[in-house]
């Protein structure tokens, strides 16, 4: 029962930090109908930037500027970059996209090379808050969960409740129209790469000194963030969230738990094979859920995309 | 008359140009392992500490055969097995006669088998393999052969050394094992078992458990159970960012016992735990390198950290690579007759830059050595990793590890 809470908690810093990368994307997926291959690839910049700074100003001074530089680097991407290539159509700003990636990895490797930084936690976020039957919860994980739900809030009232809000939304809908009315929809669209990649940012930074800071770490998270706004519905906010907390929660309990298909099987009326050396299905037996953990969400994409190819909050088609 | 002197003069010139040609050979010595792609930083690493030891160790004491040099020659396999069968024939077609090679298991296995098939039909230009960091215990069992020696201790002769120290320390009562899961954290899983439940019945396994590998974002619900297991030490075979990951995770959710490692080390690791490993971290290898074990070997490394000031001697045992190769060409009198070298590499015995004494068993080409259990620390550090001021001191020694151990090898010689 306490390691349902703990795992519950673990999910949750889990899928918030997936969250902050998703949200960026799914906004940017609305705004311009393609996916951006480099989304993970700012996360990673994040960490790196956040690193650097660190080394110099200490943690909380990267916490503010590497976001920024983040944010404006991206920014300069859609300026310089996309907006060039969006009238060539959506297949050229894929392999755009797609190549940018590969070239931020190359250049982190080529500035940071290839190992580890050593980038950690600040000191007086190095202790343990409270711990429930032995396991212990490091105040760090208390102030990531702190901040990407600061962040969702801002995020929510911005696009919600403000004027900014209102033209950004109906910009991501009818430009033709906002545009007409006077607004400029160009620099809408900087902005909200900007932002976008922005938060990617802030994930990296706060996600680099506990889940380690290295040039894979791009690679490591791209494929799960894709995942994430598939299922929740590519475009909306609140399944970004939701499909974000659900892939969490389900990762996090799947490797808790040592059942295995054995279980399942002897469960459901078979007996398990006396010598499984010759079983042909010797590998199925001995499936445990934590060696199929980290492929569930794809499975879970897999279905979605079968019975409600919208995703869970979606409005449109995928 | 004039003729005929010019003709002599040229002559004996062209003699004298040859004799000096052949007085000043090179011994070369292929280098095939990764330089480029995600295991470059590794490569690269080992590439410059064998030129430096071949330089320092051979080149600058005269050479071998009374003044011939060692060149290492690079070849980049992208850690791939088809790619360094090929990097191998083209070493063998520049009529290089040494293969080094040692990231991989999987690449040793391609290469030991190819090497030996070329000696069996090229009786003319044998080569012999030198394996210096590929632990895959079937290289000295049954896959061994007369051209393949093995530096490096092997993954059974390091858990035989890791359960040793395991097995004397009585506040351990349960053990967790996990690792990554393909063949080699399958091998470390087993041999841990078979050890542990040889030399302390009494020692209760509480997890043995294999994660996919690389693909692990978080390793929270893994340190969970490891916590909530009761564990009093953790034993895993990770390398890379899946060793970073599983062990900052599993100090910062309160696992506070000792984690032994056969990995977790230089190449970024050891500044990425820096405080957070201190008293935590264990690590077996052969090659002390903290205290230095003489003056010698201080100032080698020093030497070798002036030449590349963020490089680390993270593999100690090529020195002896190239000592022993350079003391077996000279006994045998030739360079190129590899079964002479091969015959005195066999049962040969030598001191090692880092202290102790190395053995080449002849029964299976295995380096017999002594094998410590070292701790990640940054007190008593000398040199250390990454240039973070921590580094590994060698906490205890399992001298000659292993010597008796049995062998499945059944070697033909030529």
């Amino acid at each position: 029962m306490d390691l349902i809470l703990v795992n519950l908690i673990d999910g949750l810093v889990t899928g918030l930090l997936l969250f902050m990368l998703s949200a960026g994307l799914t906004l940017i997926f609305s705004m311009m109908g393609v996916l951006n291959f480099a989304h993970a690839s700012f996360y990673m910049l994040g960490a790196y930037f956040a690193y650097q700074i660190s080394t110099y100003m200490g943690f909380w001074a990267g916490l503010l500027i590497a976001p920024l530089i983040v944010g404006i680097a991206g920014a300069g991407v859609e300026r310089y970059g996309l907006r060039k290539v969006h009238q060539y159509g959506h297949v050229p700003e894929l392999i755009f996209t797609f190549g940018l990636a590969l070239l931020i990895e190359e250049l982190v490797q080529y500035i940071w090379g290839k190992n580890h930084v050593a980038y950690s936690a600040p000191e007086v976020l190095q202790f343990t808050l409270f711990s429930i039957s032995g396991n212990a919860i490091p105040a760090y994980k208390i102030f990531m969960i702190f901040v990407s739900v600061s962040i969702f809030i801002a995020l929510l009232y911005v696009l919600t409740r403000t004027r900014v809000g209102m033209i950004i939304q109906a910009s991501l809908t009818y430009p033709k129209t906002v545009e007409a009315l006077g607004h400029n929809v160009p620099l809408v669209f900087m902005g909200v790469f900007g932002v976008g990649t922005a938060l990617a940012g802030v994930a990296g930074v706060i996600a680099g000194p506990v889940l380690g800071t290295f040039p894979g770490m791009a690679f490591l998270l791209g494929s799960i963030v894709f995942v994430t706004i598939v299922i929740g519905g590519l475009g909306s906010l609140w399944g970004a969230l939701v499909a974000s907390l659900l892939i969490g929660w389900i990762t996090t309990f799947a490797a808790s738990y040592n059942v295995g298909m054995e279980d399942l099987l002897t469960l459901i009326g078979f007996t398990k094979p006396e010598d499984l050396s010759e079983s042909a299905l010797r590998d199925l037996w001995t499936l445990t859920l934590p060696q199929i953990g980290p492929i569930l969400p794809y499975i879970l994409m897999v279905l979605i995309l079968v019975f409600r190819p919208q995703g869970l909050l979606g409005k449109r088609d995928a | 008359m004039r003729k005929s002197t010019k003709l002599g003069l040229s002559a004996s010139l062209a003699l004298a140009i040859g004799a000096s040609a052949s007085f000043a050979d090179t011994v070369k010595i292929a280098f095939i392992d990764p330089l480029s792609g995600p295991f470059a930083g590794t490569g690269t690493n080992g590439l410059h500490q064998y030129e430096f030891a071949a330089e320092e160790l051979v080149n600058k004491k005269g050479g071998v055969l009374g003044g011939d040099n060692f060149e290492i020659v690079a070849f980049d396999n992208k850690i791939s097995p088809k790619e360094s069968l090929i990097q191998l024939q083209v070493a063998i077609d520049q009529g290089i006669r040494f293969i080094a090679q040692g990231n991989s298991s999987g690449v040793a296995n391609a290469l030991t088998e190819a090497i030996d098939k070329h000696n069996k039909r090229n009786p003319d230009d044998r080569v012999l393999f030198l394996n210096y960091s590929a632990v895959d215990p079937a290289l000295t069992n049954d896959k061994c052969n007369f051209w393949h020696f093995r530096f490096d201790a092997n993954a059974d002769i390091k858990m035989d050394a890791l359960t040793d120290v395991i097995a004397a320390d009585d506040s351990i009562k349960k053990v967790y094992i996990i690792g990554q899961d393909y063949s080699f954290g399958k091998a470390v899983a087993d041999a841990a078992v078979r050890f542990l439940t040889e030399k302390r019945p009494d020692i209760e396994i509480v997890g043995n458990e294999l994660h996919p590998i690389g693909k692990v974002k978080d390793f929270t619900p893994y340190s969970r159970k490891i916590v909530s297991s009761g564990a009093d030490a953790m034993i895993t075979g990770n390398w890379g960012a899946d060793m970073v990951g599983l062990g900052k995770s599993v100090m910062e959710n309160g696992y506070t016992g000792p984690i032994y490692t056969y990995y977790a080390a230089a190449d970024g690791i050891t500044a990425a735990f820096g405080e957070a490993g201190k008293g935590s971290l264990r690590l077996v290898a052969e090659g002390q390198i903290n205290p230095p074990a003489s003056d010698a070997a201080a100032a080698y490394y020093t030497a070798f950290k002036a030449k590349h000031p963020d490089g680390n001697i993270s593999q100690a045992r090529i020195t002896n690579v190239i000592e022993m190769l350079a003391k077996a060409i000279n006994e045998a009198g030739s360079a190129t007759d590899v079964v002479a070298v091969a015959t005195a590499l066999e049962g040969m015995e030598h001191d090692s830059l880092w202290g102790g004494s190395l053995k080449m068993r002849p029964q299976d080409h295995q380096l017999i050595q002594d094998v410590h259990i070292h701790a990640h620390t940054n007190e008593g550090i000398t040199f250390d990793y990454d240039n973070s001021g921590y580094g590994l001191v060698a906490e205890s020694t399992v001298k000659m590890a292993a010597m008796d151990s049995s062998t499945t090898c059944d070697m033909k010689r030529p």
